[in-house]
């Protein structure tokens, strides 16, 4: 059984074989509608080798001569003021070679500096990286000691003395909003497009989006239902904690060795706060053990940095998993209320959110892409979204897979399920009736380019997983839809040809997901030869042009883009070579598949590589992207649960991921981002939380008590890949990264209401929460 | 091609007004506004609607909570990008305190 086209233009092509299932169909399913040679096909990843053998340098892994250990002190407190620091026991000890605290920074003024993610004050960007005056959230960072190992680095670190005056804390965003609320900060005032209230209050930022009249379209709704939710805390959870060796060398260059998501935005924000020249920083990408959007933000590198320079030595600090809980991330914990009237003939008439999400302890939390991808599946003409950006007394929220939008989600999709019950209609064709497609006008205003919408929900429709019966008691069965825009950003490729016929690529992607090979391969169609005949490694700041980070879904896109630009220019430089051994023009000569031919003449890429030193030197081609035609990515789920009523426990029984994704260049790779960003969103359903006590300390800051999900919570995902062509890319594609962590949240929480009639709103569906719930009804 | 600045001043955008600003604008939801860049754009509306220029820039660039959103894409150009005659042209709350929408705000 197959999965019926999604358009006209679909075929089925490059099903993957697989092990048949039991329900009679082969899974992960590929709906492809463009071919190519290489891209779309599953080559073995470049890095695999090292990876499964362990010979990857990780950052902790990075040791250099002489090397000190730092560590960092950090708030016990939520909420309080600094009265006074004194390091001097500290100092005292041997081994310890240097302490910091925030009066070693740079005065940051009122400067505001544009640190890769846009213009903020540089006095928030210095005080997440050390305290100044106050502590905002337990795990704030405050002072730093650099020893001869770790552990007199944590001795010396406790034995600094800090005396706080405690304050009032607010953990949530309806808590903090309150008009009697404890203020966060001294300067801050609720910004609204340009105006700046007088009150100061700890709402950063009010947006309103109106399109057409809500009151009018509720008054022609048959059906409206408006439901509150809330969403807790919780963390990207990258296995691999942050780490940093700083090295302040002799030359007055310093050189950086982390795992980060983008290096030059390393270098960058480093270079500001540390206000020294971004010509004398030097930062290499060590391998990374996961980031998910959380190996953005910059937190220890200043503070190595400034260490080395004090000590004149290497210094390293790695983060444990506390301090990764405590002092970096998480995503926001959101309240939301939304309201959607359809008439009985199923077209939704209205739809109205208004969405307060944490924003930590600065202001960033992703409440505007949230607001713009909650109803970012509708066509509805009358539509109303208010944001809040809060902050609380949380670490500042980082991004994390598609930012702001699954909490969105979790609202908009259980309100749209309820309606579309109540109508009594088919929650699939319910929403195909009302999806948004090219020229729906979003409620932030710009219209959607092409779009996957209508393609996802025809391929949830025609799954055989949608149409199979439950087969147990306390079953149930949930579908949600999800959006995300994905990014384009900056990107720099240079392929160095080699006279054997392969090619070194060099680029300045950190790879999280196989983008060496993703990127390899989109070089390796344009040049006609195999993917294993591209050489890619990811290289430092020096190494190669100015590229963003490695997230917004862009790498594949942006810098896969690069690479086919620099390979088109190595295919112009071949066919000058070629018109030179053949006494032609280079306009004579044809290249098709690797193979250059004029007047009866042909040579393949390997031996014109050959012939390099003899037609000219050697060949080398760069090429830098700024694109736009970045192509958003709906994603669907279909959800089957089992509820156990008397413990309230959750069992995922099947899982079906669907995805427009443009193109898949590596399916195998695509699959597994689907994958991963389903069980990530499985676990932020079912488990995940900052288990808070009153005072705002974090209760469960391990990953025995922070419950991720693990292999033995889980079926097999199964993943449906949707190609609708992105036309703003050569090879049609999107990104993939993000989108899937949407729907998970509200498909199982659509499934558990189907199961045993609860509707839960709020985040997580623990086992005590469904008890609970099933217990009032 | 006359790519004069006569031929810019010909090119009419049309430039979605925020609800939130529209009261600033006559209550426009929309306005064609002739302009090349978005700089020009900005120029012309504020000769028209003082106050919503108020509003936008800071300094004579664009504020640092507001970006604009040109064919429905978040320009990393702001002021210098260029808009043509059928373009639609959107102002865009900063995602956050302080920080201007880019497109490394889209970033996860």
């Amino acid at each position: 059984m197959t999965v019926a086209a999604t358009d006209s233009e679909t075929t089925g092509q490059d099903r993957k074989p697989g092990p048949a299932a039991a329900n009679g169909y082969e899974p992960n399913m590929v709906l492809a509608n463009q071919t190519f040679d290489i891209v779309g096909s599953r080559p073995v990843r470049h890095d695999g080798a090292d990876k499964v053998t362990g010979r990857a340098v990780y950052g902790a892994d990075v040791t250099l001569p002489g090397t000190l250990h730092g560590a960092i002190l950090r708030s016990p407190h939520a909420h309080a003021r600094i009265l006074s620091i004194d390091t001097s026991r500290a100092e005292q000890m041997d081994g310890v070679h240097a302490v910091m605290t925030a009066g070693d920074l740079p005065d940051a003024g009122d400067k505001i500096v544009d640190v890769g993610e846009g213009d903020t004050p540089l006095a928030y960007v210095h005080g997440n990286v050390l305290a100044k005056d106050k502590v905002l959230y337990q795990g704030h960072a405050v002072a730093a000691v650099a020893a001869s190992n770790a552990h007199v680095a944590l001795e010396a670190a406790s034995a600094i003395n800090i005396e706080y005056d405690v304050l009032p804390c607010s953990l949530t965003a309806p808590d903090a909003m309150r008009p009697e609320a404890a203020l966060l900060h001294d300067d801050l005032v609720t910004k609204e497009l340009g105006e700046e209230s007088n009150r100061r209050s700890n709402v950063a930022e009010h947006f309103r989006w109106t399109k057409g009249d809500v009151e009018t379209g509720f008054a022609r709704a048959d059906t409206i239902v408006e439901r509150s939710f809330d969403t807790a805390t919780v963390h990207q959870g990258y296995i691999e904690p942050h780490t940093v060796t700083a090295l302040w060398n002799h030359d007055g260059r310093l050189l950086l060795w982390c795992s980060t998501q983008g290096a030059f935005v390393v270098r960058d924000v480093v270079s500001t706060i540390l206000d020294i020249p971004v010509s004398t920083v030097k930062v290499t990408p060590t391998e990374i053990g996961g980031g998910f959007g959380g190996k953005i933000p910059v937190y220890m590198e200043p503070v190595a940095a400034l260490l080395s320079r004090k000590t004149g030595r290497p210094v390293k600090i790695v983060m444990s998993r506390e301090e990764v809980f405590l002092g970096t991330g998480p995503t926001a914990g959101t309240h939301t209320r939304v309201k959607i009237g359809a008439s009985a003939d199923g077209k939704i008439q209205a739809m109205e959110a208004e969405l307060a999400y944490e924003a930590g302890a600065y202001p960033g939390s992703f409440v505007v892409p949230g607001g713009m991808c909650v109803f970012a599946a509708y066509d509805c003409e009358n539509v109303a979204v208010d944001g809040y950006d809060v902050v609380v007394n949380k670490p500042s929220c980082a991004a994390y897979r598609a930012p702001g939008s699954p909490q969105a989600a979790f609202a908009a999709e259980q309100v749209i399920d309820e309606v579309a019950l109540r109508l009594g209609l088919d929650p699939v064709e319910f929403r195909l009736l009302n999806a948004a497609r090219e020229g729906t006008r979003r409620a932030d205003g710009p219209k959607f380019r092409r779009i996957g919408c209508v393609e996802v929900l025809e391929a949830v429709k025609n799954h055989p997983h949608y149409s199979a019966p439950l087969v147990g008691p306390n079953q149930g069965r949930g579908v949600a839809i999800g959006f995300w825009f994905n990014a384009g950003l900056e990107s720099s490729c240079t392929l160095n040809v080699n006279t054997n016929g392969t090619v070194n690529l060099v680029e300045g992607s950190t790879d999280i997901g196989g983008t060496r090979t993703s990127i390899a391969m989109q070089a390796a169609e344009v040049l006609g030869i195999s993917a294993q005949d591209i050489l890619p490694e990811v290289v430092d700041t020096d190494s190669v042009g100015f590229t963003s980070v490695t997230g917004g879904s862009r790498t594949t896109f942006a810098t896969g883009w690069a690479a086919h630009d620099a390979a088109q220019k190595v295919v112009d430089e071949m066919k000058t070579r070629a018109a030179m051994l053949w006494a032609v023009e280079p306009e004579q000569v044809e290249h098709s598949k690797g193979t250059y031919t004029a007047n009866g003449s042909s040579a393949t890429f390997q031996e014109l590589a050959a012939q390099a030193s003899r037609t000219g030197g050697p060949i080398s081609a760069s090429a830098t992207v700024k694109p736009r035609g970045v192509g958003g990515s709906f994603a669907a789920n279909i959800v089957d649960v089992e509820v156990d009523p008397e413990t309230g426990k959750v069992d995922i029984v099947r899982f079906t991921a669907v995805q427009d994704v443009g193109k898949a260049v590596h399916p195998s790779y695509v699959e597994g981002q689907m994958q991963g960003g389903s069980v990530q969103g499985i676990g932020w359903a079912l488990n995940e939380e900052y288990f808070m006590g009153e005072d705002g300390t974090m209760r469960n800051s391990t990953l025995l008590d922070y419950r991720m999900p693990t292999t033995l919570d889980l079926p097999m995902i199964d993943t449906c890949i949707v190609e609708v062509a992105n036309p703003g890319h050569p090879f049609g594609v999107r990104g993939v990264g993000e989108a899937n962590i949407v729907p998970p949240l509200p498909a199982v929480a659509n499934a558990i209401h189907d199961a045993v009639g609860v509707r839960m709103q709020r985040l997580p569906m623990s086992p005590p929460a469904v008890w609970a719930a099933l217990a009032k009804t | 091609m006359n790519c004069g600045p006569h031929y810019h001043e010909r090119l009419v955008a049309t430039v979605f007004i925020p609800s939130m600003l529209r009261p600033l604008a006559g209550d426009a939801e929309e306005i064609e506004i002739g302009g090349a860049t978005v700089r020009d754009i900005v120029r012309n509306l504020t000769a028209a609607y003082p106050a919503l220029g108020d509003r936008l820039l800071d300094n004579g660039q664009l504020r640092s909570n507001i970006s604009v959103a040109i064919d429905g894409e978040i320009s990393t150009l702001g002021l210098l990008d260029t808009v043509d005659s059928d373009s639609e042209v959107h102002f865009i709350p900063a995602i956050s305190g302080g920080r201007r929408r880019t497109d490394a705000d889209s970033l996860g």
